[in-house]
């Protein structure tokens, strides 16, 4: 019978992957939140500001990564709340499945967002 | 194989009563988790607004008559709006430095004052939030 010898299963990786998508989140949530709200003001946003920022190449690479790493970490959060809170069985298979529809539905919705604004025809 | 430990439903009622600190930091990054989700998915839907607006024409993006434009100037003009993004980022600070601070408990930095630590991310987080009251309020009036 095959053995696993690496420390690391299913639920590990899960673990680690949501502590490194936290220390990516630190320093980008603190960015975005101090770009949009101190550098530029709630009250001056319009699609033109936004697509100017969201052409440039390397913050739609980090506005994505930023989608990505915020979806797995909240809805894995959610996932893990409820499991804590006694989630199990075919609930919790159900649970799953939808959680894991929204982020889908999420991150589609917000890459076809970013794409509007950077002239990508992809949205 | 992880432990996993009983430690009753938060809702039971009246238990907050033996809450410590640790389960109160508990509590508050579960609850802030839920708001900052819950407004991840708001903010995509209003933000989707952006794809109906880039086929309107440059006169009118210039103009700022477009739906993304008008949507997110006339919500910006509520001041119950204003109001809820100064919850939003207290509710976002608090789980940015409680969080930062899990991390380094989870590298094993800073066991011995967890309770102290807790305490200071609740102070830092009001005094981030007060500070940022000005310029998150500016131009609502």
């Amino acid at each position: 019978m095959a053995q696993r010898y690496s420390s690391f299963d299913k639920g590990g990786r899960m673990w680690l992957l949501q502590r490194v998508t936290a220390a990516f989140l630190l320093v980008v949530l603190a960015f975005h939140f101090f770009l949009l709200h101190f550098v530029h003001h709630a009250d001056e946003v319009s699609f033109l500001m936004s697509a100017g920022r969201m052409e440039t190449m390397s913050y739609y690479s980090l506005m994505v990564l930023f989608l990505l790493t915020a979806t797995f970490h909240g809805v894995n959060g959610v996932y893990n709340a409820l499991v804590n809170q006694g989630l199990t069985g075919t609930k919790r298979t159900v649970i799953k499945w939808t959680l894991v529809a929204a982020s889908v539905v999420l991150v589609v919705q917000g890459i076809r967002t970013a794409n509007a604004w950077a002239g990508i025809p992809l949205y | 194989m992880s432990q996993s430990y009983n430690r009753g439903l938060i809702e039971d009622f009246s238990r907050w009563r033996e809450f410590e600190a640790g389960m109160w930091a508990w509590i508050f990054h579960k609850f802030t988790g839920w708001v900052l989700i819950g407004y991840l998915f708001t903010h995509i839907a209003v933000l989707s607004t952006a794809i109906p607006a880039s086929g309107a024409e440059t006169a009118v993006l210039q103009a700022g008559n477009d739906v993304y434009t008008q949507t997110i100037v006339s919500l910006e003009g509520l001041l119950l709006v204003r109001v809820l993004e100064v919850g939003l980022l207290a509710v976002a600070v608090f789980h940015m430095l409680n969080g930062a601070r899990l991390l380094l408990v989870d590298l094993g930095v800073g066991l011995e004052s967890q309770d102290k630590s807790f305490y200071a991310s609740l102070i830092l987080t009001g005094a981030i939030t007060v500070a940022s009251v000005p310029t998150f309020i500016a131009g609502a009036f």
